[in-house]
Order: structure tokens, then C-alpha cells, then sequence
């Protein structure tokens, strides 16, 4: 089989056929590479660094009897590799190199993937058009003017051109799901506490879930099945074992989606509001039932979000600081450790994430700590009570996953609070700890446009299950069918 | 004016639990410099902290030894503040809602006993340590070993009750004996097992509003507490008769010096931003893990302490001494022959000691070579003033290197012993009837003949009487003979 075949098959019939002995995992790994990559890599710039000798290296180690035996991954350049350096998109890291791997990261060597590199990312994860980062923008595939969301842009465009078929990301307030909504592929952020974040660099620890990128729905639960699961690492995991997502091509019939048509009514771009239309009708058809509600979930969700997740940041990100590791500034000028500090922060860190360490700073300081800190966790906790009344009235929600399909480079990063609410839809998830899973439904007006599943915790399965009736029937046929029609290949043009 | 000194202490102990507080680095004294360390006590980008459950265990045994109120919930919190020595530039601590709350601390000092009241303990982590600066050229090195970091420590801190320096290095010492007692840590200041910091401040004697304070740090020995906390009361009082005030501070005593100075003012504090660390999740406590950790420790030494006093009737410093360790205040117990006690303890607190000392041993290691019931045969014979002085002390010294009972050693180095009324009676008698002359002259009231007498019984038991038990016999036996 040829490389510009291999690259576009799912990642479950990459590892069949390497169990098999069809293919080696050597030519897995370089599919991507030897395909699309060639072609879109040099516009897109979803990739922050491989290395030809470390993807020999993984190929050669990877088991070849695991369930992705060969299956090429990128990572989400947060996520602790032994093999790649760990940059978080930003300069103060230096050429620091992990001596160990993320949890998941292990747990998928362990079952045959290949690492075969890191994704761009907006610096810290802080970011939702992935131009924050240090080693410039990626562009998204489907129009180079364009962003590819943030901040796993790199991991969710890559997916997209098709370098890899699975690929790890991290949602703080969004960040997989909506680069996969502006990239035309799926995204999964699991329930807060389902996969280990030990080797995930901390963002808004109380937050971070280290989420999933893929083209199949049936990959993606392969992919949710080898990495989630119990960590004596991560202290803050929920307890037993993940749930199981073997049933996603199970069905929907009697599940009822929660349809709150008051979320689109205003502000949400047409060709959204049309495909969320699209999917409830898919959904219906396949038996499920669609039960209309007016939904509020927290008026103050963007607010109480950005004073939690600053608090958390202005702390998790004291620890660069150029003593230990990472970049130092130049010791000859420096006077003394509090030069040394300054320096280092202010240079080593960019503007988006000095901004957030600032507010976060603010809001946990003495005279501010009450009026914003324990507000928005008082805020956190109401909002997190009116999902949980949402799903005693449903199984799981529909809604779009952003108000706008890909916005330009440059249109709002002079705007910090207009690129904030382009969150508006995906940071009741990461406030509440639930799953949440954007589906790809095509094109309008050339754009990617996406629906948004969310559950209560463990709902996975079920999201799963959704999203499979939407990719059956909302795509008029199989994913990469639809995928491989609307989508212009380096080999077709 | 009369001033009142009132002062209070922040105390670190460090738990001597196999690994540290949030990872599973070995906790060990004296390693090589950075060789405890792994991703997440140097606190490297994505590790995550695992709470140490043996120190909390530890910690529930001391709160529960004092009597504080223990939460079912308590929250580890983020105090943060950038310094070399703290890998992640915070420490995990805890904050508003620590794990034991209350209780106090039994003191007696100077026949007065009294509590000093607790005002909470709570867990956190160690930093490391800093070492600067080195020339190198000309350029100042610093070097920082993270052996330390992370490593748990209980922080304890007291209500502002001590009323002297005095009372604050009873405190110490009582804390020290307590944390021995209790197995969750061996104390030793100079190792930095603990570690005190002390707020002071003066009040117009018999007044109660609290003067403005100064925190000493650096008090590195229960002496350099003492020494401090009072050169800190000179100091203050000194201002105050002057006119001046005090100005709220934090200052670092200089023990070789014995002067304080002043490390930041008041407008230079931190504030710590604490938060509660989303790391880790509410520490819970269990009805099971409380009743264990009162379990660990059914008496306490100043219970103990009381008991001895009373059952064995020992005079209060003999009890304080013999209470110092747990274990040999239980050596003690298991060594005394019944009656006497104090033999026992005499023994204990001057030979005993002054061998541990001398050979660096502990108490434990004692025990193993001299069990207490070898040591209580001898005490056994001393108390039946079967060895006379020298020799008890010789038979003492053969105790610890070789094996075997008393009578053993005794024939093992070919010494015969005539002790013990039923071995000494004959031969007073014998001696009466040999010198009827001398006694004759004794009974006349002729007393230097007695010692004449005494010499002649010692020589026939080879030297190997004990004198008094001699004299006690000779004028027995006389009084029998004056009398018929």
C-alpha cells in the first residue's frame, strides 16, 4: 500500500493492519509525512517539532500487538515527551527537554502509537486562534487566511490535513473543541478527572483535560479507551475506572438531546444555526428525541472563567522563572534575584500570558481575593448546579460549539475580550467537569461548521454515540467520504 | 514602666516518614545534593503532587496527643512567593481550614505546671536550601539543593501565652520529647528537624491589648530561642522606656552575636495569594484513621511522667529525666526490681546515661545488648547490697560488651563475691571469736577498734563485702554479744 494511501485510513485500520503485518509501523509513522505533510505542512505550520530519528526511534519500540499498534500521534506541544522538547508555544522554556512522559503520552506508547511530533499552540494553552504562540501562528487548512481556533490549533490542523489520523490536545475553556469546530474534525474534551494530567504543563489546573483530536468517531473512542483511566499521579482523578466506550456505534434511539434554541436566537452565524438544524433532524431520524428548553447557563461563565483560570495560572506559571531550567536572562547585567526574575518573566514570557498572569495575580490579591477569587468559585458552583438541572431534563445538550466559523489572523488580537468570547459556548464544560465532544457537519460557505455535544460526567458514551448518528447521517455518508469530497488533497489539485 | 512580655511560636517540625510529603523521593538526612529529587519535588513542568498519607497519620498523632480538634475536611492551600529554594515558587501548605485546631501543650517548670494553648498545626512541605554566595572569579555563585524540598513538615503554632523566654525553651523542649514520643520525628535542631520562630511583644504589665510585635527568626537551638527571644525583650523594653515604639518587623538572630537584625519591615510583607491548591483533592479524615492515631500513643510523657512520681514515688527530676525518651522511660519500667525503683533510677540516669553518651548509643541499642532483665538482676543485687561499689560498677561495664547473667561474669573473670548477710554472718562471727580482745575494747566504748573489726571481715571475704553491710552486721552481732 502506498503512502498517499495509508495516510487517510482511519487509525483503527492502521493498527489492524500493522497487528497483521500489512504494514510496518515505520511506514505508518511517515505516511502523514510522505503525504500531505509535504504538501501543507510549509502553509500551515501545525507542527513545532519532529525529529526523522526520534519517529524511527518510536516506530521501531512501538508494540506491534497493542490497539494502535503504529498509529501515528502528534501531541499538543503541553504534553511531556522524553523524545521531543516541550515547548508550551513559548520562548522561556528554552530547549528544555522532559526527563519523563505525560501519563497519556505513556499509555499510548504503550499500546503501539507513534509519536510522531509536537503541535503548535497558543503559549500556556492562552489562546483561541493558536497566533499566541512563540514560533508563529498555524493557518488553517481549509482557508490559509484563516485561524485554525485555540490553543491546540497545531494538534486539530494536522488532524485535519491529514499528517496524522489521532492526535492530543488540551481544553481549558475550549481549546479542543474549537480548533476541531474551525478545522472540519472531531473534539473531545472528557469529564474533568477521566484522563491523567500528570505531564500535562498546568494551565487553570482545577480546568485542564487533556482532550482528543481524530477524522472517525470510532478513533476517537479507541483513542479515549487507551489514554483515560485511573493515575496514582494525578491526585485530582475521579475514582474507578473510565467508562466504556466500546457501544459508540451503538445508536440513539430514546436518547434525548436537549435542544436550547434560546443559545442561537441571536449572535450565532447562520450556516451554525443551519447545521445545528441538520444534526437535531440527524439525531431525530435515528430515533433519538429532542426536547426544547430555554438555557441559561451562567450569565457570568466568560467572567467567572477568566478570574478562575487566571487565579490558577498566575500560580502555575511561577515556577519559570529561569532558576532551574528553561531560558535565564543573560546573568552579566543582572543585579540581583529580583532583576533576575523580571528579566527572565518579562522576556521569556509573551504578551497574552503576561496579560493573564497580571489579572490572575489581581484577582488573588489581598483586598481583591474575596470580591473576584471567591465570587467566581461561588459563580463556578451555580453554574455547574444549572448544568446538572439541564440533564435532569435531558441526556445531553446540542448547541453550537462557537458563535462564528474561523475568524481571520490578526481580526481579534488586538481584542483580548472579543477573542475571550469566542469561548462563550465551550467554557461551561470545563466549569461544570463534564464532557463535552464538537462534530464537524461539512462546510458553509467553504468553512468548517460544528455542533457541540455536552453530557453529564461519564456521559462519553453516549456523546460518542451521538456524534456516530451525526456522522452517518449528517455528513450524507461515512466521515472521510465526506471529508475526502470537500476537502481539496495535495494529490487531487 | 513594668513591661510583660507575651510571646508566641510558630514551630516546623519535619516528619521522619520514609518519602516526602508529595512524591516518593526518599526523605533521608545528608545525601548527596540533589539526589532526592524527581519531576515532581523539583517541581518540573506537568508533575502533580500525591499527598503522603503516613504524614498525615503522623500529624493526626500529635494533633490527637494534644488534644486539638481534628477536621474531617481540611484543604491544602498555595502560598506563593518566588525564591530559589522553592522549586515551584509556592508551597503547599494549608491555610483557613487546617487539620487540627486547639488543644495544648502540659509544661511544668519551676513546680508550676500549666498549658500553653495551640492555635492550630497543619501540614505542608519543606523548601530546599540555599547555599551562597560562592566566588568564582569574579563572579558570586549561589547553589540550591532541593533534597529538602518537599520533604513534610507540620507547622504548629501556639496562642501569644509564653510570659518569658524561659517558659518559650520549656515549650521547645517539651515539643522535642513529644515528637520523639510520638516516632514522627527525632527532633534534633541542628538538623533542621525543628525549627522555631517566635512572635514578641511587650504590654504594660497587668494590662491585656497586645503590643505591636516582632518576629524572630533563625532560632536555630532551644538556647538560641531563649537567648533571642529575650535579647529581643531588651531591645523592646529598651524603646519603650525611651519613649520610642516598635515597629512591626521581622528580624534574624545572630546566635554567635547574640544581636538581632532587622531582615523586612512591615510595608516589605508578602502577601501570599493563598488559594486552595486544585492539585489536591479536600483531605479527609475517618472516624478509623482518628481512633488509630489515638491509639499510637496510649500514654503520653507527661502522663507517664505524673505516674512515675506517684507509683514509684521518684522525686520529680528523677521522672522528668527517666520520661525524656519513650524508650527508657519503658527500659525503666521493665528494669526496676519492685521496691526499688530508685535504684533503678539512679542507675539509669548515671551509668546508664553517661554510657550512651560516651558510646553514642540509643537507648534501643542499650536495650538490645543489656535486655532489662539482665539489668534488673543486677540492680538486684546492688539493691540486696549483695555487690559492694566498686564492684557492682565493674560487673555494670562487663554488662554491655559480653554476654551472660551476673553470677557468669562474675565467675567468667574468676572474681568470688562473700556478700549477703547468710555469706557475711560467719564470718563476722568467726572474727568476733578470733579477736575477743578488740571486741572486748569495742564494748568498752573503745570505737577505733571497730574499724580494726570491720578490716579483719573484709580481709576474709577477699575484699568482696560490702563494707556497711559489714558495719551493719559487726554491730548486730556485737549488741548480741554485749547483751547476754
Amino acid at each position: 500500500m502506498s503512502a498517499s494511501e495509508v495516510w487517510s485510513l482511519p487509525a483503527r485500520a492502521v493498527a489492524e493492519r500493522v497487528r497483521t503485518g500489512q504494514l510496518s509501523t515505520a511506514a505508518a509513522a511517515e505516511a502523514g509525512f510522505d503525504g500531505p505533510a509535504a504538501r501543507w505542512e510549509r502553509d500551515v505550520h501545525a507542527v513545532l517539532s519532529t525529529d526523522r530519528a526520534a519517529r524511527d526511534r518510536a516506530a521501531r519500540e512501538a508494540p506491534r500487538s497493542g490497539r494502535l499498534a503504529g498509529v501515528p500521534v502528534l501531541l499538543k506541544d503541553n504534553l511531556c515527551t522524553t523524545d521531543h522538547p516541550t515547548t508550551c508555544g513559548s520562548r522561556i522554556l528554552g530547549a528544555w527537554r522532559s526527563p519523563y512522559d505525560a501519563t497519556v503520552v505513556r499509555r499510548l506508547r504503550e499500546a503501539g502509537a507513534v509519536i510522531v511530533g509536537k503541535g503548535n499552540m497558543d503559549e500556556f494553552a492562552m489562546g483561541s486562534s493558536t497566533e499566541f504562540s512563540a514560533f508563529g501562528p498555524t493557518r488553517n487548512p481549509y482557508d490559509l487566511a484563516r485561524v485554525p481556533g485555540g490553543s491546540s490549533g497545531g494538534p486539530a490542523a494536522a488532524v485535519a490535513y491529514g499528517l496524522v489520523p489521532l492526535a492530543l490536545g488540551s481544553d481549558t475553556g475550549g481549546s479542543v473543541r474549537q480548533p476541531a469546530a474551525f478545522c472540519g474534525v472531531l473534539g473531545l474534551k472528557p469529564t474533568y478527572g477521566r484522563l491523567s494530567r500528570y505531564g500535562l504543563v498546568a494551565f487553570g489546573s482545577s480546568l485542564d483535560q487533556v482532550g482528543l483530536f481524530a477524522r472517525h468517531v470510532g478513533d476517537l473512542a479507541e483513542g479515549y479507551a487507551v489514554t483515560a483511566g485511573p493515575d496514582p499521579f494525578d491526585a485530582s482523578m475521579r475514582e474507578g475506572p473510565a467508562p466504556d466506550v466500546s457501544g459508540w456505534a451503538g445508536g440513539v434511539k430514546g436518547l434525548r438531546f436537549g435542544w436550547p434554541a434560546n443559545l442561537w436566537r441571536e449572535g450565532v452565524d447562520e450556516g451554525i444555526v443551519a447545521a445545528l438544524e441538520r444534526a437535531a433532524g440527524a439525531l431525530e431520524r435515528a430515533g433519538a428525541v429532542r426536547v426544547p428548553f430555554e438555557f441559561l447557563p451562567g450569565t457570568f461563565a466568560v467572567a467567572t472563567y477568566y478570574l478562575l483560570a487566571t487565579a490558577e495560572a498566575s500560580s502555575n506559571l511561577a515556577r519559570f522563572d529561569g532558576v532551574r531550567y528553561g531560558q535565564r536572562a543573560p546573568a552579566g547585567d543582572i543585579g540581583d534575584l529580583g532583576e533576575l526574575y523580571d528579566r527572565t518573566r518579562g522576556e521569556g514570557f509573551g504578551p497574552e500570558v503576561r496579560r493573564r498572569i497580571l489579572l490572575g495575580t489581581y484577582a488573588l490579591s489581598a483586598g481583591y481575593h474575596d470580591e473576584f477569587y471567591l465570587k467566581a468559585q461561588r459563580a463556578r458552583t451555580r453554574i455547574a448546579r444549572e448544568y446538572a438541572a439541564a440533564f435532569a431534563r435531558c441526556d445531553l445538550l446540542l448547541m453550537p460549539t462557537t458563535p462564528t466559523p474561523p475568524f481571520k489572523l490578526g481580526e481579534k488580537t488586538g481584542d483580548p475580550l472579543a477573542m475571550y468570547l469566542s469561548d462563550i459556548f465551550t467554557i461551561g464544560a470545563n466549569l461544570a467537569g463534564i464532557p463535552g465532544l464538537s462534530v464537524p457537519m461539512g462546510l458553509a460557505g467553504g468553512l468548517p461548521v460544528a455542533v457541540q455535544l455536552l453530557g453529564p460526567a461519564d456521559a462519553e458514551p453516549l456523546l460518542l454515540r451521538a456524534a456516530r448518528a451525526l456522522e452517518v447521517d449528517g455528513r450524507t455518508g461515512d466521515l472521510a467520504k465526506a471529508y475526502e469530497r470537500e476537502f481539496t488533497w495535495p494529490g487531487s489539485r | 514602666m513594668a513591661w510583660e512580655p507575651v510571646i508566641g511560636l510558630e514551630c516546623h517540625v519535619q516528619l521522619k516518614t520514609r518519602t516526602k510529603m508529595f512524591c516518593g523521593c526518599p526523605n533521608t538526612f545528608g545525601a548527596e545534593p540533589n539526589a532526592n529529587v524527581c519531576p515532581v519535588c523539583l517541581g518540573l513542568p506537568g508533575a502533580l503532587p500525591r499527598t503522603n498519607a503516613r504524614a498525615v497519620e503522623y500529624a493526626l498523632r500529635l494533633g490527637s496527643a494534644l488534644g486539638c480538634r481534628v477536621r474531617d475536611e481540611s484543604v491544602f492551600a498555595r502560598k506563593n512567593y518566588f525564591y530559589p529554594d522553592m522549586p515551584k515558587n509556592y508551597q503547599v501548605s494549608q491555610y483557613d481550614r487546617p487539620l487540627c485546631e486547639g488543644g495544648e501543650l502540659p509544661l511544668a517548670q519551676g513546680g508550676v505546671r500549666r498549658g500553653i494553648a495551640l492555635t492550630r498545626i497543619h501540614c505542608e512541605e519543606d523548601a530546599g536550601k540555599s547555599f551562597h554566595p560562592e566566588r568564582h572569579g569574579d563572579r558570586r555563585l549561589s547553589r540550591v539543593d532541593f533534597n529538602r524540598a518537599g520533604v513534610p513538615l507540620l507547622e504548629l503554632v501556639t496562642e501569644p501565652v509564653i510570659g518569658s523566654p524561659e517558659e518559650a525553651a520549656a515549650f521547645l523542649t517539651a515539643l522535642r520529647r513529644l515528637v520523639r514520643w510520638l516516632g514522627i520525628s527525632d527532633g534534633d535542631m541542628e538538623k533542621g528537624q525543628l525549627r522555631c520562630d517566635a512572635n514578641v511583644s511587650l504590654r504594660p504589665a497587668g494590662t491585656r491589648a497586645l503590643g505591636t510585635k516582632a518576629e524572630l527568626k533563625n532560632l536555630n537551638t532551644i538556647k538560641g530561642v531563649e537567648r533571642g527571644i529575650a535579647a529581643e525583650i531588651a531591645r523592646q523594653t529598651e524603646l519603650l522606656d525611651s519613649g520610642r515604639r516598635v515597629t512591626q518587623a521581622t528580624l534574624l538572630y545572630d546566635a554567635d552575636r547574640d544581636r538581632l537584625a532587622v531582615m523586612r519591615s512591615k510595608e516589605q510583607a508578602h502577601d501570599y495569594r493563598y488559594f486552595p491548591d486544585p492539585d489536591l483533592p479536600v483531605l479527609r479524615v475517618s472516624k478509623a484513621q482518628r481512633a488509630a492515631a489515638g491509639a499510637a500513643a496510649p500514654e503520653l510523657p507527661w502522663q507517664r511522667e505524673a505516674r512515675f512520681r506517684e507509683q514509684y514515688a521518684l522525686p520529680a527530676y528523677d521522672a522528668a529525666v527517666l520520661t525524656e525518651s519513650r524508650e527508657l522511660s519503658d527500659y525503666f519500667e521493665a528494669c526496676a526490681p519492685a521496691g526499688h525503683a530508685k535504684v533503678a533510677s539512679n542507675w539509669l540516669m548515671t551509668e546508664v546515661l553517661r554510657t550512651l553518651k560516651e558510646r553514642d548509643w540509643s537507648v534501643a541499642e542499650w536495650a538490645s545488648r543489656v535486655p532489662p532483665a539482665r539489668f534488673r538482676e543486677l540492680l538486684e543485687r546492688v539493691a540486696a547490697r549483695e555487690l559492694p561499689g566498686p564492684l557492682s560498677k565493674q560487673v555494670f561495664a562487663w554488662l554491655a560488651d559480653e554476654p551472660g547473667g551476673v553470677r557468669e561474669l562474675l565467675e567468667r573473670h574468676g572474681v568470688s563475691v562473700a556478700s549477703g548477710e547468710a555469706a557475711l554472718r560467719p564470718l563476722v562471727r568467726a572474727v568476733l571469736a578470733e579477736h575477743p580482745g578488740p571486741v572486748a575494747q569495742v564494748l568498752a566504748g573503745e570505737e577505733r577498734t571497730f574499724g580494726f573489726l570491720v578490716g579483719q571481715v573484709m580481709k576474709k571475704s577477699g575484699g568482696q563485702a560490702v563494707p556497711q553491710e559489714v558495719q551493719r552486721l559487726l554491730r548486730e552481732e556485737l549488741a548480741a554479744q554485749s547483751g547476754t
